[in-house]
């Protein structure tokens, strides 16, 4: 018998025209937690779908339990120990918790489904993993984090050997992570194997044993977590080196340009008041739900405003719809890149143009349409085979720089960015970081909303903390106040 | 040119090959099928259908669809023809006391209340967000009573020549004027869809209408455009109808809308929005009237012809998906 529960060797994908795996592998132990890295379009979901069957590899071994393996379907791989959930989940929003963790295998007693067993099997699954949930709850009134740890117990209920987690808390809080980092580890205590996929570095150090690294579709090392570190692993990951994760240039901060007083819209945002100042970037720390979101979208004219009124460059300013706002020079990048943000089907000339499209003319100045998007593409740049590809064919990060090429297009005096960095690669992180740190030094305006506390930390020049849909504070950079964990606890609602 | 340019060339105009393709198994298999009389017969035959399925494919790209269409076909048909009754007809007009009104006079009035109709389901759809599917069935339903209530049901005959002619007359006598107004529909359609704001945003709202709306543009306005324009083609499809045939009849138009979506799927317009070609939108419309011809010429059964629709509509959707899958 191995050590290894699974060993991948020498496994080789190849797509028309394409290698996206060159003979990579993969050893992960009994019990342990291995990290697979790299970053976006290294390899590693590629990987994974080869393991679960959802892509069948060109060559290479897959041996499971010592014993070689090839499962045609994700369903097959699901029976066989081997279970992924997936960065998007799939729930069905109409049926309930108990419905959904039991679907397509639901319990049957007389030729109907046995609602009480079902019942009864949920209730302990969840007593298990020591979640509170009702499981006649309807799914779609769930948060997305709950959703995920409903995934989680989904995956556990088929007692698999080896579970893959793909960036499984790209939308929990730091409480649930808490709470997933238990059930984490639980799972290895009972020898389960997992492989996780992030691209956050302290989590990956708080409950990973291993990591294997991939670069552009090929195994590139393997680390015990005891002996590295974040930067040699950055380093193996891009294959260079990435000085600084955040590079905050101080600038000259001039008068206030934009200021909100007393927004109000439902029970999400409570008479929020803030100002912005020429120059500056002003972060929005919170947890998921605090109402950070919700805020700007009432900014923007997105959602209903109940109350408030909003200034810019002195004057009062009425914005009912997007379009009002787009008109006063503002700019709002969406937290939710696929729901607001890409038109996925369209090229990315047509994304780039949407926002701006009044400045072509009749008929469209279709020259000037390209001209702008290779400027932007050039500018961000922003890797793509073609501007007339459908965007939905860019990874993460690149879609991101279009959707900001977008907003620069329309050239706003206040670029509000809600989650700018999420699910996006190392490199492309920091190019985003530079930018909005060079945008402030030309004099822009910029609210920066973000989860990730070192980031927001990072790049900000002043915090507002939110919690439960009011500012519950206000921490300036350079005072004795600007602490992680003071910003953390008025995150949380506690006066520091 | 390279091969890949090519290549693409191709695969964006394929449906033009199926198109040439059944052109060439026609003329090999009859002796009438390639003559320009029939090619005209052809267009003639298709230009109604033609210029409704220029307007709803804006429908269909906008993530909706029309069904009222057909309706509205009747209803227009009914009140332009009610208003071009040769006034010697007299006692016998639908309208014995109207006054002779222009012709022009009747053809506004159909035309308006045509577009009329658009606008509701625009504004039902854009404001009352039910589906585009339940909205349109039921102004599919009310426009058609209400031809009926206006003509009792009864078809309205005699139409000034001057009305008739709208249709019927040649232009440099040969090309039929309904040929001509569909070539001017067709190349609206299109050049709204490719040259002005309102088709690009269109298709933004097909594709993912959030992020349009984020984008800044008016969803609902241009919502209520979409519809409106669909309504406005149906309406001058109803005007030529009854010009064409003589009559305005509260009966034709009857599943029109399902022809010109049709055309519009067949010719790649994609229900699930975001995705339109007028010139696939023409191949679409010509392939399904060359079919048409075609087994007609073959004398094949018309209830036959019926399958061989159904089969190559559901062939153009099937075809597309896997070819979108393949890109994934």
């Amino acid at each position: 018998m191995s050590e290894y529960v699974l060993e991948m060797d020498g496994i080789v994908k190849e797509f028309p025209g394409v290698r996206a795996l060159k003979g990579v592998q993969l050893h992960v132990r009994p019990g342990t937690a291995h990290a697979l890295m790299g970053e976006n379009g290294a390899g590693k979901s590629t990987l994974m779908k080869c393991l679960i069957g959802i892509y069948h590899r060109t060559s290479g071994s897959i041996r499971l339990k010592g014993k070689e393996v090839d499962f045609q379907t994700p369903n097959e791989a699901l029976h066989n120990g081997i279970s992924m959930i997936h960065q998007e989940l799939s729930p069905v929003p109409e049926r309930t918790v108990a419905q959904n963790v039991w679907l397509g295998r639901e319990p049957y007693k007389h030729g109907h489904i046995d609602h009480k067993r079902m019942q009864r099997d949920t209730v302990s699954l969840f007593q298990e993993m020591d979640l509170q949930i009702d499981p006649n709850e309807k799914m779609g009134n769930l948060t997305v984090a709950q959703m995920q740890m409903i995934e989680i117990c989904k995956a556990v209920s088929y007692h698999p050997d080896v579970m893959v987690l793909d960036e499984p808390t790209s939308s929990l809080t730091e409480g649930e992570v808490a709470h997933l980092f238990e059930i984490i580890r639980k799972l290895k205590k009972q020898g389960c194997a997992l492989i996780y996929i992030s691209h956050k570095m302290d989590e990956i150090f708080q409950i990973c044993d291993e990591m294997t690294t991939l670069r552009d579709g090929e195994y590139v090392g393997h680390d015990l977590a005891a002996e590295t570190n974040v930067d040699a692993l950055i380093t193996r990951m891009v294959g260079r080196e990435v000085s600084n994760l955040f590079p905050k240039v101080e600038c000259t901060i001039g008068e206030t340009v934009f200021r909100v007083e007393g927004l109000t819209s439902g029970k999400q945002v409570k008479n929020v008041s803030f100002e912005l100042k020429k120059g500056e970037i002003l972060g929005f720390a919170g947890l998921v739900g605090a109402g950070r979101t919700e805020t700007v979208e009432t900014i923007f004219g997105i959602r209903h405003r109940d109350a408030g009124r909003i200034f810019k460059d002195g004057q009062e300013i009425q914005i009912k719809t997007p379009e009002d706002a787009i008109r006063n020079r503002l700019a709002l990048l969406t937290e939710d890149r696929r729901g607001n943000g890409i038109v996925g089907i369209r090229s990315i000339v047509e994304n780039t143009v949407l926002a701006h499209l009044k400045a072509y003319g009749l008929p469209l100045n279709h020259k000037k349409m390209r001209a702008d998007t290779e400027h932007y593409v050039a500018a961000m740049n922003t890797k793509t085979p073609s501007i007339d590809q459908p965007i939905m064919y860019l990874s993460g990060g690149n879609q991101q720089k279009v959707l900001i090429g977008r907003w620069l297009l329309t050239d706003p005096d206040v670029l509000i960015v809600d989650e700018p960095t999420r699910g996006i690669d190392v490199g492309a992180k920091s190019e985003i970081h530079a930018l909005l740190t060079r945008l402030a030094g030309e004099g822009k305006a910029i609210v920066m909303i973000s989860s990730e506390l070192p980031e927001v930390m990072g790049m900000s020049d002043r915090i507002i903390a939110m919690y439960e849909g009011a500012v519950s504070g206000e921490v300036l950079r350079g005072t004795p106040e600007w602490d992680s964990e003071h910003i953390m606890a008025l995150c949380h609602g506690q006066k520091g | 040119m390279n091969l890949k340019t090519l290549k693409k060339a191709v695969g964006q105009n394929s449906i033009w090959l199926v198109l040439l393709a059944m052109c060439a198994v026609l003329t090999l298999s009859t002796r009438t099928f390639l003559t320009a009389q029939n090619f005209m017969n052809i267009l003639t035959t298709e230009s109604i259908i033609g210029i409704i399925a220029v307007g709803v494919m804006w429908c269909i790209l906008s993530k909706g669809i029309d069904l009222s269409p057909g309706s509205v076909v009747a209803l227009t048909s009914c009140i332009s023809a009610s208003l071009a009754q040769q006034y010697a007809y007299g006692a016998s007009r639908l309208f014995p006391n109207l006054p002779d009104l222009p012709v022009i006079a009747a053809v506004l009035a159909a035309l308006a209340a045509g577009t009329l109709i658009g606008v509701i389901n625009g504004l039902l759809i854009a404001y009352t967000r039910i589906p585009a599917f339940i909205a349109t069935l039921g102004t599919q339903l009310i426009a058609r009573a209400l031809a009926q209530l206006y003509t009792n049901a009864y078809p309205i005959p005699e139409l000034k020549p001057e009305f008739k002619s709208i249709a019927q007359y040649n232009l440099f006598g040969a090309i039929p004027m309904v040929v001509v107004l569909f070539i001017l529909f067709a190349a609206a359609s299109g050049y709204m869809l490719t040259q002005t704001r309102f088709g690009s945003s269109i298709y933004a709202i097909g594709g993912n209408d959030q992020a349009a709306r984020v984008a800044g543009i008016n969803v609902e306005k241009n919502l209520i455009k979409v519809y409106t324009w669909c309504a406005f083609c149906a309406a001058t499809g109803g005007i030529l109808l009854a010009a064409r045939s003589g009559a305005g009849n509260s009966s034709v138009g009857l599943n029109y809308e399902l022809d010109a979506i049709a055309a519009a799927t067949v010719g790649g317009t994609s229900h699930t929005g975001g995705v339109c070609r007028i010139s696939g939108v023409i191949a679409g419309i010509l392939i399904l009237g060359v079919l048409k011809n075609g087994m007609m010429l073959l004398k094949i059964s018309p209830y036959l012809q019926q399958v061989f629709k159904g089969m190559i509509i559901i062939a153009a959707v099937v075809f597309d998906m896997r070819k979108n899958a393949k890109k994934n």
